[in-house]
């Protein structure tokens, strides 16, 4: 590990040791470009600390040893990228559907399929909420400087552990691969899942008002029943309307209940905005620069910085659309994010997206132009 | 063996009853096998974890057993369990897999799990189809055979898989059926020792899927028994000799014909040999002769070749499947090897 201090690190070398500061001891992974550097990272720092680092022979393997840790009491995690996360996707769903604490880092690459291996994207923004079958409430971050995929690793496995559900760093190929400042701080917080303290407990069921409950781990005697199939607040399998509906109804009231605390919103110069750009991850990174020189040109523009991509925060953007005169989304991708926030304001303000594939980051100018285009409509 | 009453088992081993395995099924079979194994090494309940995929096999142990159980996706059970084993390995792991999620869907995972030869049981219950889903081809099913999936005759071939998993670097394989309890009782407890993969395939009846399969017109419940003698009658155990001395007629056509026709011929002459219909794995529904000798059994073997209506002779372990033991070694662990690696890392 990196001693306490100011380094200068890739972005996937931040997540693996804010991983490793969180907690996770148990790491499983398949090597895909462009997110072999947390998996190299790890393979070398996990065993130093007492953890476990496996090679698996596929993602879809990686998840399901991720999650057989997490149930032997491991704060766990694998990183892969999108071809690698859409096998992981049934295997995610297991991981919700039996409330299991693990982290996904998927570094985004072009696609779809192989695509543009070693370039960026933002393009797994719905595979990241929607990539599983079923309904759930998905939790999704997104870093856009190496300080934050060492921040938000942290944070994922906090979030992780506080609501006992599969939490998803969504980084990119350019964060992933970019070389920037990273402070490692003497001392990260962490949170750890809820145990019982009796001699019986209900793993799947709560009278909490969290609505998360207490998480046994294997090998306690308890005499768990973890099944991915509709089961009883015991864990037993069982197929009623009424037992699927309760489940599912309060695993989605667990993340939406703490919604405003999840919520993670970076704004700058919104306070007298009357263009709001939204952006999140790398992209986010240009937009900063094209809202502080709209400023400067006297553009009233300001930034919407989006770390918790799910949850999507519509009750904050519904109160944004009530103050502003328009929305400039930019993203990686063909206009993703940019529906969520159609959703949000309602028709009340004018949405214009600003989208680019290909595996190119949009430039400053780029944005600062497509800025002052809206402007020029006001 | 020392004899317990059922119910001791019942009430220490099995929970969540009745099961929901249709009659005649080898599940409760193997889980009763099972119960006993556990029982006989005195393992602690507390500290076994049963791991499954989907299917019926994945219902043996979830919800029926009575340790932690985790049931999981669709071919996946051991990927889950080695990452559990890894991470606390004073468990005893055992997977419990069926021929389609272990051999199908989970083959890439089975062979994997064998290579790193990491210390879990695996457990595979073959019925030779894909029986939960109505009876499709696995890859286990036997060519020619008639699915819902193989209307014409399966076009495939079946793995072997005691062969693929020893290649594979297994340190302990085994195959049994559903039949062979005592054996199979005895492997799981020598497989649970084992430090390392341990993978027993058991040849289980389902009379649900295989009496299509096979071609059973008789009533249902005359279907079970049926299955279990053609599991004897196709198998033998290596190292043993097989008992008595006897071939197979296949028949031309019609099983009926060729029986009277066989009948006739030896009553012809009196070579001391009795005939009778069997079911057989390999050769579906076929005459068996014994005789009392070796020499008689020369003179059938010649005299049944000259029947019309008989296609082929074919002898008594022909086309049989071997049971036993097939591999006993011993190599690195796996969760071992990975102590290894944190100790030269400076971890421990």
């Amino acid at each position: 590990m990196l001693p306490p201090g100011k380094h200068l690190v890739l972005g996937n070398i931040a997540c693996a040791e804010g991983a490793i500061r969180a907690g996770c001891r148990f790491f499983a992974g398949y090597p895909i470009t462009p997110a072999n550097e947390i998996t190299q990272h790890m393979a070398e720092e996990l065993p130093r600390v007492g953890g476990y680092f496996l090679q698996m022979e596929d993602e879809i393997a990686s998840m399901a040893a991720v999650i057989g840790a997490s149930w032997a009491g491991a704060k766990a995690m694998t990183a892969t990228s999108g071809p690698g996360f859409s096998l992981m996707q049934e295997n995610i769903g297991y991981a919700y559907m039996t409330e299991t604490p693990c982290v996904v880092v998927d570094v985004q690459r072009s696609g779809p399929s192989t695509g543009q291996a070693t370039m960026p994207s933002q393009q797994d923004f719905y595979q990241a909420r929607y990539g599983a079958h079923g309904d759930y409430e998905a939790v999704v971050l997104s870093p856009w400087s190496v300080q934050e995929m060492f921040d938000l690793t942290v944070r994922a496995f906090n979030l992780a552990e506080r609501f006992r559900t599969p939490v998803i760093l969504l980084a990119d190929g350019m964060i992933g691969h970019m070389m920037e400042k990273l402070v490692i701080p003497e001392k990260v917080e962490t949170v750890e899942r809820r145990r019982p303290a009796g001699a019986s407990c209900t793993p799947f069921g709560t009278e909490d008002p969290s609505l998360v409950p207490e998480m046994p781990r294997f090998g306690e005697g308890y005499r768990l029943l973890v099944t991915g199939s509709s089961h009883d607040p015991t864990g037993r399998r069982d197929y009623s309307p009424r037992v699927m509906e309760a489940k599912l109804r309060r695993m989605r009231e667990k993340i939406l209940r703490a919604e405003g605390e999840v919520r993670d919103i970076v704004e700058a110069g919104m306070g007298d905005a009357r263009i709001a750009v939204l952006s999140y991850g790398a992209s986010a990174r240009p937009s900063y620069g094209a809202v502080m020189k709209a400023r400067k040109e006297g553009i009233r523009a300001g930034l919407m910085r989006l770390r918790t991509l799910w949850p999507f925060p519509e009750e904050y953007l519904s109160k944004v659309a009530g103050e502003v005169e328009a929305f400039l989304v930019v993203e990686m991708n063909l206009g993703k994010a940019v529906r969520e926030v159609e959703r949000a304001v309602h028709g009340r303000v004018e949405v214009t997206p600003l989208t680019r594939v290909g595996g190119v980051v949009p430039t400053v100018e780029e944005v600062y132009q497509a800025i002052r285009r809206v402007d020029e409509c006001l | 063996m020392p004899v317990k009453p059922l119910s001791y088992y019942r009430e220490r081993y099995i929970r969540h009853q009745p099961s929901p395995f249709c009659p005649g099924c080898g599940n409760g079979i193997i889980l009763n096998c099972f119960a006993r194994a556990v029982d006989e090494l005195g393992l602690d309940q507390d500290r076994i974890l049963c791991v499954s995929g989907i299917g019926c096999s994945a219902w043996i142990p979830s919800p029926h057993f009575n340790s932690d159980t985790l049931h999981t996706t669709h071919g996946r059970a051991l990927a889950f369990a080695t990452g559990a084993k890894v991470f606390n390995s004073d468990l005893t792991v055992v997977v419990f897999t069926g021929d389609g999620d272990g051999a199908g869907i989970g083959g890439n995972h089975l062979i994997h799990a064998a290579r790193r030869n990491i210390d879990i049981t695996t457990i595979l219950v073959n019925n030779l189809s894909y029986a939960m889903t109505g009876g499709q081809i696995a890859p286990t099913t036997l060519h020619g055979s008639r699915t819902i999936t193989s209307p014409y005759g399966n076009p495939e071939n079946p793995f072997d898989l005691c062969r693929l998993v020893a290649a594979a670097g297994a340190t302990y394989v085994a195959r049994w059926t559903a039949y062979h309890v005592v054996e199979l009782t005895r492997s799981m407890e020598e497989a649970i020792k084992n430090r390392g993969f341990s993978f027993i395939e058991v040849i289980s009846p389902c009379p649900t899927r295989q009496r299509r399969i096979f071609g059973f017109r008789n009533p249902i419940y005359e279907v079970p028994s049926r299955i279990m003698e053609m599991l004897v009658e196709s198998t033998y155990i290596r190292g043993r000799e097989p008992k008595g001395h006897y071939c197979y007629a296949i028949p031309r056509a019609g099983v009926k014909e060729a029986l009277e026709a066989v009948e006739t011929e030896l009553g012809r002459r009196d070579l001391g040999a009795g005939v009778r219909q069997v079911d057989h794995l390999r050769w579906g529904t076929v005459l068996r002769v014994d005789c009392a000798g070796p020499e008689e059994l020369d003179s059938v073997k010649e005299l049944l070749g000259e029947v019309p209506e008989v296609e082929r002779v074919v002898g008594a372990l022909e086309g049989k499947v071997e049971l036993g033991v097939f591999v006993r070694e011993r190599r690195p662990e796996f969760v071992e090897s990975l102590r290894e690696v944190m100790r030269r890392a400076g971890g421990v």
